[in-house]
Formats: C-alpha cells, structure tokens, sequence
C-alpha cells in the first residue's frame, strides 16, 4: 500500500510524462523534431507503478515507447528533450533519440527501436547479474506486438531454464500500431476480443504464454498505478529473493495515435472516449483528495511538474549541434593498453 | 614448437582464457560434454564446468542478445554460433545491438563480446552449412570481423578478439580445423587488425584469408619452377581492413589478385580492388583479379560443389591472366 507521499510523488511524475509529450507534440508542428516518436499518453501508469517498485540500481532496459520508463527513472528531462532534439547535450549527443536512448550511469539500459530487441538484452543482463551474484535484477517492458516476436519465447525460456532474475514487464495496449490483439495473439482458451471499454477486471492475453514456460504471470490494471505498484512490488520481491523470472501483464491503452499524429482509423472514437472516462493519470487528482492530501498540494505538484518540463525544454532548445566529428567518432571502443 | 590442429588451437585460447578472467564465459549450443558440433570446446566442460560453459536451447538470436547484455555489464561473453550459415538467425542482436550500441548511446556502453562461427564448405555439408558470409558482415560499421587461417594465427588472434573492447566476429573455417600448424609454447597473442605477409614475393600480391591462405601458399609454391614469385598476404582482418599493409605490397609488385571463400559479388574481394583502384592506380600494372565462390548456394554433392568454390586453378589462371599483362 503506497503511503500519501509516494502516491503524490508518483502522479508528480505521471504529469511530468504526460506534459513532457504534449510538448514533444508541439515542438514536431514546428520542424524541430525529425523523424517519429511513439508516446505513452494514457499509458504513464504502468511506468511510474514498476519502475517506482524497482529500486534505483535494478536494470531497466526498455522499448520504443520508452519515454514513460525513463522519465519515471528519474532521467534528467532537459537532457532527455535534448536527445530528442538532437543535441550535444542529450543522453547519447544526439545518435539516438528517442528510440535509442541510455543513461548507463542511472542503470537504464536504453530504449529500443526494435519491437523484441530488448528480451535477449535484458535476459543477457540479468544472466551477468546472477553470474556476479547481485541481488539487482533486470526489467523489461515490451508491448503485446513484441510477444510474438521469437526472441520473446526464447528469452522466457532461457531466464526460466537458468532461473535468472528478470521481470518481464508487458503493456498490453490492446493494438500494435494499427493491429489489434485479436489478429496477433492465438488463444488456447478460445476467449473473445471485446472492443476494450476498461482495463480492469480484464483477461490477459500474453500472461497464458508465461505458463507455458512455466513461468508465473500475473495480469493487472496496467492504469491504476496503484495497483501497478503492488503487482510489481511483490514479483520483484520473489525475483530478488531468487525465485526466477516473471511476468507482468499490464492492461492499458494509449490515448494517442501509434506514432506522432496518426489518424487511428483502426478504432472508433467512441472506443477511446469511453477509454478515456478511466484514464489512469486524470484519475489521480480525485483518489489523492480522497485520501485527505489537500487540493493545494495536489494543484502544486502538478504545476511544478509542468513547469520542470517547459524549463527543460527551453534549456534543451538553446543547446548546440554536435558537428562533424560527433557523427563521425566512436565507432569502436578504444582499447587501453 | 608444438603441432597441433587449428580446432585444437581455439581450444587452448578458449582454455587460457578462462582461466585468465573469470568474466570470460562460453555460451552456445551443445558446448559441454559434447565439445561442440565440431569438437572444439572438448574438455574445457570437465575443466570448468557449468559455471563457465552456458549450453543453450536452439535460440540464436537470443543467445547473441545474451552476449550483448552480458557484456554491457561486465562481462567476457564468447558466444559460438554452430554454423555461420546460422548467423541469419542471430543477425538481428548482431546488426542492431551488439553492432551499434557503443555508437548510438555515445560511448556509454561497451559490448566486449566475441561471436565464433565457423564459416565455409567442408564437402559435403551443403547449401544450409557451407557459406563463406564474410561479406556480409563486413558492410556492418561497429563490427570487428576476422578470419584466421592458421592454428597460429587463430589461437594468438581469438586470445586478442577476447580481451577487445568491442564485439568481435570470429570466421573460423571448418576445412582449416583439422589442418596442423606450429604455434609456439608460451602465452602469445597477435593483433586482430594487422594483415600478414605471409610469404613475400615480388611479381604478384596475391590478398587472401581463412581457408584461402594455405591454397594460396601451394599454388605460390607449385608457380615457383615456372619463374612466378606471389607474394602472399594474409588480409587477417577483414573489418577494418589493414590498408596499409595491402597498398604497400600492391606498390611493390604491382599486380593484384584477391582469393576468398565467399561468393565473388559484393565480396571483401571487391573492396580490396576497389580500395586498390582509388589509392595504388599510379603503381597497377595489370587489371586487379578477383577469385571467389561462384554466385550459387553452395550444392552438397562433393562433385558439384568444386564447381562453385574457388579452386587452386582458378588461382593460377587469374595469374596467368594478369603476368604477361602490359
Ligand atoms: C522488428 C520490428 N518490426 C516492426 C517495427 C515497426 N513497429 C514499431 S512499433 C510497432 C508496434 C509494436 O506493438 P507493441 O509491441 O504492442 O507495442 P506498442 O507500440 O503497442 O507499445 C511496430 C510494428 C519495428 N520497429 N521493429
Ligand atoms: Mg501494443
């Protein structure tokens, strides 16, 4: 059960992602974003649940929809928008942008711009951490798409056969890109896809797949942050205290377009209207004043949240270009001899 | 000066190394007890155990990823992919992780990774496990590909391939493994992005590597009576490649010819010849040669297959072609 402080300090961050790409949709208007980018609106829950369960030198290696996972680490924001806008002062100088995004220091293994590149990844980090018997683990998040993928099934067997420490984390959206989970994900059950009009309560679709390794799933409303945070605290509990991988079916939705802004003719706008009436951030404001933090307080969070975002943005705005030799170096490590 | 077989010889490097750092680990399949699909890990499970060998489930993609995450945190990963054919399954975690991740996360990573695989026709193994796919990996900015033809070269350079920094691509060659050699009693090792010349000569720079190099070494031997003295040259490296040592010897004779496995389209031949052509066209006497595998898939029958890979006499008609030439 989260305590007051830390429920406000999770909605904090849940602003500071919602109002960081509202103003990655604005700077794209202006042609100073190339490029694409896949936000998470709607989806800052499942982020802020896990990684707030995580404890800060666990191994987060995320996807394309990563904004979420590393902003809810704590990344630097100035220097996130930096990346994104292609900056000397980014994460990586400006090479990866959003999809391709590290902060080793701060143990965030980078996003991912391949759907299922990030399994074998975040399986091979976990294996180092078992072999030099850490008690850190690995987490991954990946979408419904990405379970189809190959690596997906043998990365859950392999961390099971080796009993590694890593948490599979899966935010079930419903869609990759324009494809529902209908046409992607084959049932043993036979159960039906209903247009989505919730995420509680609702069957996983991806947590059967654990099974059949052995593994144990569990599904939860991946938009009710509270109830991320608890699923996700008590496997990283079991995972740390040696009992093998797991997986976590979050059941969300994203309220914006796949990439960008992208016409989403493949759902009905009564679809995401009733979706949204559950959104997990709008939600917050009134379960925090329930629970007796003062609306001021609620208020001020979120302003201070918004305003970090515009103050980092106008920093990372003003930062340089890298020039020829940014592009150009790096390739390999140099060797110390 | 013991000798032993280049099979023998990656075994000892692997051994060494080990032994040398406990990050050092092997993974990939049927690695233990069973030493490998062509004995190469023999007795390094008895030795080390489970602790150090990772057997694997058939998952090549995954076992590449595991490398490169491994690595990224710490770790020596030695992963061996059976055949190189199979590299098609792992290509993935090769061209977009392991491959990139120093660049696009702006030197916060390293992937200090090597990836073995033996690579080329034995006779008989047919379409599936016989390429040479050299060129295909050499197009792959952030890789380091080499591929050793000796016993020699192949324990001194897999020793050096471990302790590098950056993923390295490992070509063994399955018609070199039992083929001996001499390599010396103590602890060696050899850069892994020197060419060699292996056998100097004057009249004609004959660039070649893997199971290419001794062919290359009789032929220059059978050319001797008839007054034709081949400069060998061992390209060793074949990203990045060492030119150098290429320019140097193609100034010196000459005339240019690259004999490799892989199919002649788009191969490292072509690169040679076309690195060649920019930088020594003031010191060409002759159009550069190219002998390669013909552009098939490799057919399994012993009597087929000789037809498509390049064969000791394509060699000395590509020098003949080019001696007389003015
Ligand atoms: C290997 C690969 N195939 C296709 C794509 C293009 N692509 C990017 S995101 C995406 C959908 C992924 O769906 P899902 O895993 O459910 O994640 P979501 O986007 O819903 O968060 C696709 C097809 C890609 N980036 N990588
Ligand atoms: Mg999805």
């Amino acid at each position: 059960m989260l305590t007051n402080d830390q429920l406000l300090h999770f909605y904090g961050r849940m602003v500071t992602i919602r109002a960081f790409e509202e103003k990655l949709s604005e700077l794209f208007t202006t042609g100073l974003l190339g490029g694409t980018s896949h936000f998470c609106i709607g989806q800052e829950a499942s982020a802020v649940g896990v990684v707030g369960a995580s404890r800060a030198t666990d191994w987060l290696v995320s996807n394309h929809r990563g904004h979420g996972h590393l902003l809810a680490r704590g990344l630097d924001v100035s220097r996130v928008m930096a990346e994104l806008l292609g900056r000397l002062t980014g994460y990586c100088g400006g090479r990866g942008g959003s999809q391709h995004l590290c902060s080793y220091s701060e143990h965030f293994l980078g996003t991912n711009g391949i759907v299922g590149g990030g399994l074998p990844i975040a399986t091979g980090a976990a294996f180092a951490l078992k072999y030099q018997k850490s008690s850190d683990i690995a987490i991954v998040f990946f979408g419904d798409g990405a379970s189809n993928q190959g690596t997906f099934h043998e990365s859950l067997n392999l961390a099971q056969l080796w009993q590694l420490p890593v948490l599979f984390v899966c935010e079930n959206n419903f869609y990759g890109m324009s494809t529902p989970i209908s046409k992607t994900i084959a049932r043993a059950d036979g159960a039906s896809f209903e247009v989505p009009s919730g995420t509680s309560g609702v069957t996983g679709w991806v947590t059967p797949r654990a099974a059949a390794y052995g593994i144990r799933g569990t599904t939860a409303d991946g938009r009710d942050v509270e109830a991320v945070y608890a699923a996700a605290e008590a496997a990283i509990g079991r995972i740390r205290a040696g009992g093998g991988p797991e997986l976590l079916e979050l059941m969300t939705y994203r309220l914006c377009g796949h990439s960008k802004s992208e016409p989403r003719v493949y759902r009905t706008r009564e679809e995401e209207e009733t979706m949204r009436e559950h959104d997990g951030l709008a939600m917050l404001p009134a379960r925090l004043a329930e629970r007796g933090v003062p609306g001021e307080t609620i208020e001020a969070t979120a302003a201070a949240a918004r305003a970090a975002v515009e103050e980092a943005t106008q920093r990372a705005l003003a930062a340089p270009y890298g020039g020829r030799a940014d592009a150009l170096g790096g390739v390999f490590e140099e060797m110390r001899q | 000066m013991p000798e032993i077989y280049y099979s023998k010889a990656v075994n000892e490097a692997l051994d060494e190394e080990l032994s040398r750092d406990h990050n050092v680990v092997l993974i990939g399949e049927d690695i233990g007890k069973y030493g490998g699909a062509f004995g190469v890990t023999k007795g390094l499970w008895d030795k080390y155990g489970a602790e150090r060998l990772w057997e694997t489930p058939i998952s090549e993609n995954t076992i590449t990823g595991i490398g490169v995450g491994a690595a990224m945190l710490g770790m020596r990963p030695v992963v061996e992919i059976m055949f190189m054919d199979f590299i098609a399954l792992a290509l993935d975690q090769l061209l977009n992780s392991a491959s990139k991740l120093h660049y696009m996360y702006h030197g916060q990573v390293k992937v200090p990774m090597v990836l073995r695989t033996p690579g080329g026709a034995k006779g008989g193994y047919g379409p599936s496990h016989s390429q040479m796919l050299s060129s295909l990996l050499v197009g792959i900015p952030g890789l380091k590909v080499v591929a050793p033809s000796s016993a020699y070269q192949v324990k001194g350079m897999l020793k050096t391939a471990i302790r590098d920094d950056n993923p390295v691509v490992f070509i063994e060659n399955k018609r070199l493994y039992p083929q001996k050699g001499f390599v010396p009693e103590n602890d060696y090792t050899l850069p892994i992005d020197k060419a060699i010349v292996t056998s100097p000569g004057t009249d004609i720079s004959v660039f070649c590597y893997s199971s290419m190099t001794p062919v290359c070494q009789a032929v220059k031997l059978a050319l001797k009576p008839l007054g034709i003295d081949l400069e060998i040259v061992d390209l060793v490296s074949l990203q990045p490649l060492d030119r150098e040592t290429i320019f140097a010897s193609v100034r010196k004779t000459g005339k240019a010819i690259i004999v490799e496995e892989a199919c002649l389209t788009g191969g490292v031949g072509a690169e040679v010849s076309a690195l060649i052509a920019e930088h020594c066209l003031d010191s060409l006497e002759a159009p550069v040669m190219r002998v390669g595998a013909a552009d098939t898939p490799i057919p399994s029958s012993l009597e087929l297959e000789k037809f498509v890979l390049p064969q000791a006499e394509d060699i000395i008609q590509a020098v003949k072609r080019i001696r007389d030439y003015c």
